[in-house]
């Protein structure tokens, strides 16, 4: 089989990381941004994949930290979800620029 | 150029459509249904490289349940069919400058590095038997010290996502 140079599989997840560091940068919304986030830890997820796949094909690391990387997501998603309602119970909004109450 | 090649190529493509579709659009539900796609794809892409466990655990816990939760919490607290507001011009012309020059940055990295042939040794077979054999052996390479400390996380997780989401009555707050 024909394999694809590792390079481009590189590109193809530093784009899509530096897609989601652009997105979390410049939104204001605190669940696009969270979108971002789910972005950048996938594209990891591809690299550690490829890594894995292309060159140490005698071994099953990067399975286990994509399965690990994966776990933590899930993890830091419920907790930002419950953030993300706690705080729009209190101000009715999710917008950065208007909860600014604890900004130094 | 074979098949598999190609069909690399059309995911990756449609990956980094979606994923930009995230990012720009302005209709929230519109973004997150794009992320979805995106995650797909990037479960095709496992598929093809015969990782078929990860691109099964990528389909339930992100697109099964990330993505659902997101579009659950945007239905609690967005009104269908509003447009986001603009973001403002001096972040995204700070964030445009660092996501380029970064991408810029990396491309040239990876483009200069050689990267040394695959290791000679045998392959081993990327199924759900070998992964949890070494997922819960306690020898050399065993991985169940960092599947206990997951395990802990995701209990701290769920009692914590409760504890921060779970109203107060009028009694208790004041």
């Amino acid at each position: 089989m024909e394999q694809v140079p590792l390079s481009h599989i590189l590109i193809l997840s530093s784009t899509l990381f530096f897609l989601g560091v652009y997105g979390f940068f410049s939104r204001r919304n605190l669940i696009t941004m969270l979108m971002s986030v789910e972005l950048i830890l996938n594209s990891v997820n591809i690299n550690f994949i490829a890594f894995n796949k292309f060159l140490y094909p005698h071994q099953l690391e990067g399975v286990f930290f994509t399965m690990f990387i994966i776990t933590v997501a899930a993890a830091e998603v419920s907790i930002s979800i419950a953030i993300i309602i706690n705080l729009y119970r209190r101000f009715k909004t999710i917008d950065i620029e208007d909860t600014t109450t604890m900004k130094f | 150029m074979s098949g598999s090649t190609i069909i690399f190529y059309i995911l990756a493509a449609l990956v980094l459509a979606f994923g930009a579709l995230t990012v720009f659009s302005r209709k929230i539900f519109r973004a997150a249904i794009s992320l979805l796609m995106s995650l797909t794809c990037i479960a095709g892409i496992y598929l093809l490289w015969g990782m078929d466990f990860i691109a099964a655990l990528q389909i339930i816990i992100y697109v099964g349940g990330i993505v659902v939760l997101i579009i659950f919490s945007i239905f609690l607290t967005h009104h269908a069919g509003e447009s986001l507001p603009k973001p403002l011009t001096k972040r995204l012309l700070e964030a445009g400058i660092m996501a380029i020059a970064g991408l810029g940055f990396t491309s040239w990295v990876v483009y200069n590095h050689v990267f040394g042939p695959a290791s000679s040794i045998a392959p081993v077979d990327p199924t759900v038997h070998n992964i949890g054999l070494q997922m819960l052996s306690y020898s050399h390479y065993g991985y169940v010290f960092p599947f206990e400390v997951i395990n802990i996380l995701l209990l701290a997780a769920l009692v914590g996502s409760i504890v921060i989401a779970i109203k107060k009555s009028k009694k208790e707050e004041e």
